[in-house]
């Protein structure tokens, strides 16, 4: 008997699918969220007078492990300096059939002079067309990457660009957490910092989950946290999928 | 002559063939033609938008309003592709078969009753492309040439997997037609006329009438089944089993030719749920409000409703259950399906007869059942023990105490 009730069990799971809200989008004319560290294509950041940060080191193009960034320095003109300090970067160009998106560079970068966006949404009819140049790469005098009429830039999608360096805080130390790390990143806000990176994370704004809490079941008993065990879990759960139920019917 | 004529269509019946009743006849045709390709637009559209839903996908929607000219602009696609033959085909049969598969789907279609009749310049018409006096063994014939289509599409590619896909479709539909035609004797009794216009009369007159509850529950779940697996649908469709042999039958098929048997499955799908409708739901049967001239539009409305609901219902065992394998699909058909219509159409008989018939039928079909029950599983042993041809999977075919006497022999040695 409790065999044939699952067969029709089935049946009524996909009836009741009929009523759910649907998990695709119609994608071009509709768009998901970016997720907060979604690797895109690099900009190169300026400084808030508007000289260039990279100082044509070449450390982006030593790390980059599929050698796609070619970096030439050059010193900088006394009369009108490009970057404040010694050198420029003179020629940057970065090679997006090569690139993928590894974001080394961006670690590397000792001026944070190179991040990525979010954009990946740009595709290219010959090769020389992938070989972004410091016209494409540099941002705006807002501090935005510039809106190249073959990518797809939507309303807000330039506006975390520079955010996972900020909320990573470079060379990983956490106590840099909400400190403007180089002076005044055209454009952006500072981010809530994310699992991981301190005490005070703050996962609901920057969408993170701990593993540990979400898959409890896949861990040995001794390792699973103290809320999530026997019916405390299960009241916990509950009052977490509330809301997000209730999030979920307001969005459709 | 023509009082026989009269007997199969009233139309003929009321004086000489006149150009009148030839027009007639031309449009009820082109008329049932036009509504039964429209009918698979939609009914293609239908099953994927319904299959999207059920699959929490948004589904086609970039032609048309909800995406309903999408069959459309993927015929057209079709058309414009390049048609390839293999090398190894045979070229006649491979041109010949999608015009086996298509035309039995459009010859059922044709026998179908989708509305009362109607009188247009004095003459009766029935809404039914034709009325042959054999009306229901047409269904079973031209079911039977559409696994000739399948077939020789399968055998005439010059290739592994339709042939593989060929030797299936033949033995499943031979297997599910004894099934299928079992159930419709047991509507034939009942009825007493092959003719697809009788067996609608006679279920007109009310819902106790109808052959679902009439014949008992068991004849229609015995032909939804066994229709399911005929048509190759899901989760019968081991003929087209994507995971296994490609895309079946008609993995060499290209071009206008492989829409041609996606037209005709789908073509198929809806003649099947309308011949469903007609054996065992009273076909355009049903209640009709008391407007003057509107009386006629309602049984086809009816009619529509309830072939609908049938489509539907493909689609959702389509999306719901996992296919079957092939030997479990054999195991349905021969041991389950074909014992069970046939012990039913037998007891049907005997309650036609009188009383006492039908309960001696019911006690013997009864007995006979219980014996075969003991027969399958002595059989199912018999297949799980050693003597069993092909090994079981997951199990040694020969036991471990007798595996490791011979290993240890050779260690010894």
């Amino acid at each position: 008997m409790a065999s044939s009730l699952n067969f029709f069990g089935g049946f009524k799971l996909t009836f009741l699918h009929l009523t759910r809200p649907r998990v695709t989008t119609s994608y071009p004319q509709a768009k998901r969220p970016k997720q907060p560290r979604q690797h895109g294509r690099h900009v190169l950041n300026r400084y808030e007078d508007g000289m260039e940060k990279c100082i044509g080191c070449e450390l982006c193009a030593g790390v980059c492990p599929v050698n796609c960034i070619y970096v030439r320095g050059l010193d900088n003109p006394p009369d009108h300096p490009v970057s404040p300090g010694e050198r420029y970067g003179y020629v940057y160009e970065i090679n997006y059939l090569r690139c993928i998106h590894c974001d080394l560079c961006v670690e590397a970068c000792p001026t944070q002079a190179i991040t990525e966006s979010k954009m990946f949404e740009f595709s290219f009819t010959n090769r020389a067309d992938a070989i972004y140049t410091k016209a494409e790469l540099l941002v705006d005098d807002q501090g935005f990457p510039q809106r190249l009429p073959w990518e797809d830039w939507r309303e807000g999608e330039a506006d975390m660009t520079g955010g996972w360096m900020r909320a990573t805080s470079p060379a990983g130390d956490a106590s840099f957490e909400g400190v403007v790390q180089w002076t005044a990143d055209l454009g952006f806000g500072v981010r809530a910092a994310e699992a991981g990176q301190s005490e005070n994370r703050d996962d609901v704004a920057t969408g993170s989950k701990q593993l540990r809490n979400v898959f409890p079941r896949h861990l040995q008993p001794e390792d699973v946290p103290l809320d999530q065990r026997g019916l405390q879990a299960k009241f916990n759960n509950a009052r977490k999928k509330m809301p997000r139920r209730r999030r979920s019917r307001d969005r459709s | 002559m023509s009082a026989w004529f009269g007997s199969v269509d009233p139309l003929y019946g009321a004086g000489p063939l006149t150009l009148a009743i030839f027009l007639i006849v031309v449009i009820r045709l082109v008329a049932a033609f036009s509504v039964l390709m429209g009918a698979v637009i939609i009914m293609i559209w239908f099953e994927r938008k319904t299959i999207s839903d059920m699959q929490s996908r948004i589904g086609p929607q970039r032609w048309g309003p909800f995406g309903l000219l999408q069959t459309l602009a993927d015929g057209i696609k079709l058309i414009l592709k390049e048609d390839l033959i293999p090398a190894e085909a045979d070229r006649f049969v491979f041109k010949l078969a999608p015009y086996l598969v298509v035309l039995p789907a459009f010859i059922t279609f044709a026998i179908v009753p989708i509305g009362g009749t109607l009188t247009i310049a004095g003459h009766p018409v029935q809404l039914q492309a034709a009325n042959p006096p054999m009306g229901i063994l047409l269904l079973l014939a031209m079911s039977g040439i559409s696994v000739y289509g399948v077939m020789l599409a399968g055998w005439s590619s010059g290739s592994k997997y339709p042939l593989l896909s060929a030797v299936r479709a033949s033995a499943q539909m031979i297997s599910y037609e004894a099934a299928l035609g079992m159930t419709i004797v047991t509507i034939v009794l009942a009825t007493g006329s092959l003719s697809m216009h009788d067996i609608v009369a006679s279920q007109a007159h009310g819902i106790w009438h109808w052959n679902l509850i009439r014949l008992g529950v068991v004849p229609f779940v015995v032909f939804l089944i066994a229709i399911t697996a005929e048509l190759n649908r899901p989760p019968f469709d081991v003929v087209e089993a994507e995971s296994e042999l490609v895309g079946g039958f008609h993995t060499e098929y290209s071009s206008f030719r492989f829409a041609i048997f996606f037209l005709a499955e789908y073509m198929n799908t809806i003649t099947m749920s309308a011949i469903m409708v007609t054996l065992f739901f009273g076909g355009p049967a049903g209640w009709i409000p008391n407007i003057s001239h509107l009386r006629w539009v309602f049984p086809i409305l009816w009619f529509l409703a309830k072939t609908v609901v049938f489509a539907f219902c493909y689609v959702w065992f389509r999306a719901s259950l996992p296919r079957l394998r092939y030997d479990q699909l054999m195991d349905l058909g021969w041991k389950r399906l074909i014992p069970l219509s046939l012990g039913w159409m037998l007891v049907v008989a005997g309650f036609l007869i009188s009383r006492a018939w039908g309960f001696i039928m019911a006690t013997a079909v009864l007995v006979a059942w219980t014996m075969l029950t003991r027969a399958f599983e002595l059989g199912h042993r018999r297949e799980r023990g050693v003597a069993s041809v092909l090994p079981v999977v997951g199990e040694r075919p020969v036991p471990g105490e007798v595996l490791r006497a011979i290993t240890d022999a050779d260690e010894e040695e």
